[in-house]
């Protein structure tokens, strides 16, 4: 199994109760909440601790964009990444993702993305997502065109990577005279691209087809979903004629472990249940703009009234449906072990950062984590996977 | 006595589009707002007294089908004069709700010949500067219905009222269908205002004094972008004045129709 250090830098500085009086934290919260000096030293903070991450053994770090929210600070997470290069040496530098329908131009990722991989020798993975439903509101990119464009831009980047330009691209959102970028991408025939999703029919069915295998990794959900939306991928795989590979899929969760299950609990409590209920609080309109979801998937919804930004969570809550990982290294490891041999994912991603969790409780929560949880599971899902990472030759 | 319509489909450009129709007289084609007519309301009834009224759901609203050309207002612009054609309708009046408004701003702007009159009521289309309107996208049902009308006991009324799975499911669809054609810019086409000065048709602004949709400032706006217009304002109503108050809209409406005809 791999092990990645995922980061959402957050802004963990908001001033809870002011914020609470707002509809949501994201696009409606005024920006004079945010200080910069308070941000300054965040960002060096968050940059420290996923150089860390590097040190301690994780075989990756991940970044990733959001728009106008305290919920991540990285609108542009390329100069993250840009950091990240000059400040890891071995981890891989996952961005999860460029939300590709609120681009005026696609190819500013194929470039930025190739220019990463340069940099750092091919330690690059190209995530490519919607961006949640508040993007399009902060935005103003439209919810209903927005698998059309998605598409549409993931395509010219892919025809930008691998073919050899000058060419011309018409698209229906998308026209270029020429497309031909520099640099071309250090691995070949281009990075891993891995697609971070909240669980989607149509999206496991593009991503699992033959001719891309791209690493599908489910972000904080129930443990029952992770186990539903990976069992789909393994089927319509199964149904395109090949068997997936663990390293094809991967799960986002935070974690959190201390050196018994009740101080892991006692310490992650407040910070969990923030990260839950008051970063990600903002309403059902704003999390699902018309369109975002296709009228059947949208249908769906409604009937079974879910949404993960419901408030009022408790750790229990999120102990109980495996949307957070908590205890002592065994506790832990046991659970990681468990429900990797039940579901079978290749990759762990956990957000061991989360909400208002401070530096020193973030910094022993990575060393348990590398030290104690990880050796004991490397093990698991050994067979070497169709979509490893793909080397420069 | 009110008129009952019936319910027919279409097929226009590739579309099968659903039309109610009922009353006899010169052709009136009502053009909807963002929540469809998949139903004859009141208003549509006294209407048909005087006039053969004519309410279509828009390509992507409601029963209507959505067709794979449709990307903008100004595609159900044109697919209402291929409409038009197909029905053989001719002297008609035209009259638009908000996002219909805007249509039937942008259909006047192309063609006005098969018209006699204009009736905007509360149209959306045009962007008033420093005066921007409701974010409609980010409003529950509850704050929506609330804040289209003035008079609050319609907005219980409606909210008291079950909705069926059906219902809700063509609200879906309408939603999604106003996003695609008014998300941004937001319910309106910057170039609209540069042509409205064409519609050389006798026209009728309606506005609602307490609108929290589009805001009662763009009613002169209007007024002062199409040459032969007037602006009536409805007092203590909200962004439906054709529902919130029927009886003052129908008289408004066909007095001024009455007044312009030959």
């Amino acid at each position: 199994m791999k092990f990645f250090f995922f980061h959402l830098m957050p802004y963990a500085a908001l001033d809870l109760a002011g914020a609470a009086k707002f509809k949501s934290v994201s696009v409606l919260l005024p920006n004079s909440f945010y200080d910069p000096i308070q941000g300054h030293a965040l960002y060096n903070r968050y940059l420290d601790e996923l150089e860390y991450a590097d040190q301690l053994g994780f075989d990756g770090v991940c970044v990733n964009e959001h728009h106008q929210t305290p919920y991540g600070l990285m609108p542009t997470p390329g100069v993250t990444a840009g950091a990240l290069s000059q400040r890891t040496r071995h981890a891989k530098i996952a961005v999860l993702g460029r939300a590709l329908p609120l681009l005026n131009n696609p190819l500013t990722v194929a470039e930025e993305f190739a220019m990463l991989d340069n940099i750092t020798g091919g330690r690059l993975i190209a995530g490519f997502v919607r961006g949640i439903g508040a993007e399009y509101h902060a935005w103003g990119a439209n919810p209903a065109n927005s698998h059309e464009r998605f598409h549409e831009a993931h395509d010219l980047i892919l025809r930008a990577w691998t073919e050899t330009g000058p060419f011309a691209f018409e698209g229906k959102h998308y026209q270029f005279n020429y497309v031909n970028p520099w640099p071309r991408p250090y691995q070949q025939p281009h990075p891993p691209i891995w697609i971070p999703s909240q669980g989607s029919r149509e999206t496991i069915e593009w991503a699992c087809d033959p001719k891309r295998k791209y690493v599908y990794l489910q972000t904080f959900s129930p443990v029952a979903a992770v186990a539903k939306y990976m069992a789909m991928y393994k089927e319509e795989a199964a149904k395109r004629g090949y068997e997936a590979a663990p390293a094809q899929l991967g799960w986002a969760v935070p974690a959190y472990v201390a050196e018994t299950d009740e101080q892991a609990y006692q310490e992650a409590k407040p910070h969990i249940e923030n990260f839950f209920n008051r970063f990600l609080r903002m309403p059902p309109e704003m999390l699902l703009p018309p369109g975002y979801l296709s009228y059947e998937s949208m249908k769906g919804v409604m009937k079974s009234k879910a949404s993960i930004t419901g408030g009022g969570r408790t750790i229990d809550d999120l102990l109980k449906s495996g949307m957070f990982l908590c205890g002592s290294a065994a506790t832990v490891r046991q659970q990681i072990e468990n429900h990797q041999k039940q579901i079978g994912f290749g990759y762990l991603l956990t957000m061991l950062q989360f909400a208002t969790l401070p530096h020193e409780l973030t910094r022993r929560n990575s060393e348990l984590f590398a030290r104690e949880v990880i050796p004991g599971l490397r093990h698991l899902a050994e067979k070497p996977g169709s979509a490893e990472p793909v080397e420069a030759s | 006595m009110a008129v009952e319509p019936c319910h027919t489909f279409e097929q226009i450009a590739a579309c099968r589009v659903s039309v109610l129709r009922g009353g006899a007289g010169e052709p009136l084609l009502f053009l909807h707002g963002a929540r469809g007519a998949s139903q004859w309301l009141p208003f549509m009834g006294l209407l048909a007294e005087n006039f053969e009224v004519i309410v279509p759901e828009h390509p992507g609203f409601g029963l209507s089908e959505t067709p794979p050309w449709l990307d903008s207002i100004g595609d159900i612009a044109y697919f209402y004069l291929d409409f038009l054609d197909a029905l053989k309708l001719k002297n008609v009046h035209l009259v638009g709700n908000s996002l219909g408004g805007w249509i039937a701003s942008e259909i006047a702007i192309r063609n006005q010949h098969p018209f006699r009159t204009l009736t905007l009521v509360a149209p959306a289309g045009i962007r008033v500067d420093g005066v921007p309107p409701a974010d409609i996208f980010l409003w529950s049902r509850e704050e929506l219905i609330r804040n289209l009308f003035y008079n609050q006991n319609m907005a219980e009324t409606m909210l008291g009222a079950p909705t069926s799975d059906e219902e809700q499911n063509l609200q879906l669809r309408n939603s999604i269908t106003t996003a695609k054609l008014a998300w941004q810019p937001r319910l309106n086409n910057p170039d609209l205002k540069k042509w409205l000065h064409r519609v050389q048709l006798p026209t009728l602004i309606v506005w609602g004094d307490s609108d929290r949709l589009i805001p009662p400032a763009y009613g002169p706006a209007f007024q002062s972008l199409i040459p032969d217009s007037r602006l009536e304002i409805i007092p203590q109503c909200g962004h439906l004045p054709h529902v919130e108050r029927t009886t003052e809209f129908v008289s408004v409406v066909t007095k001024f129709i009455g007044a312009v005809r030959p």
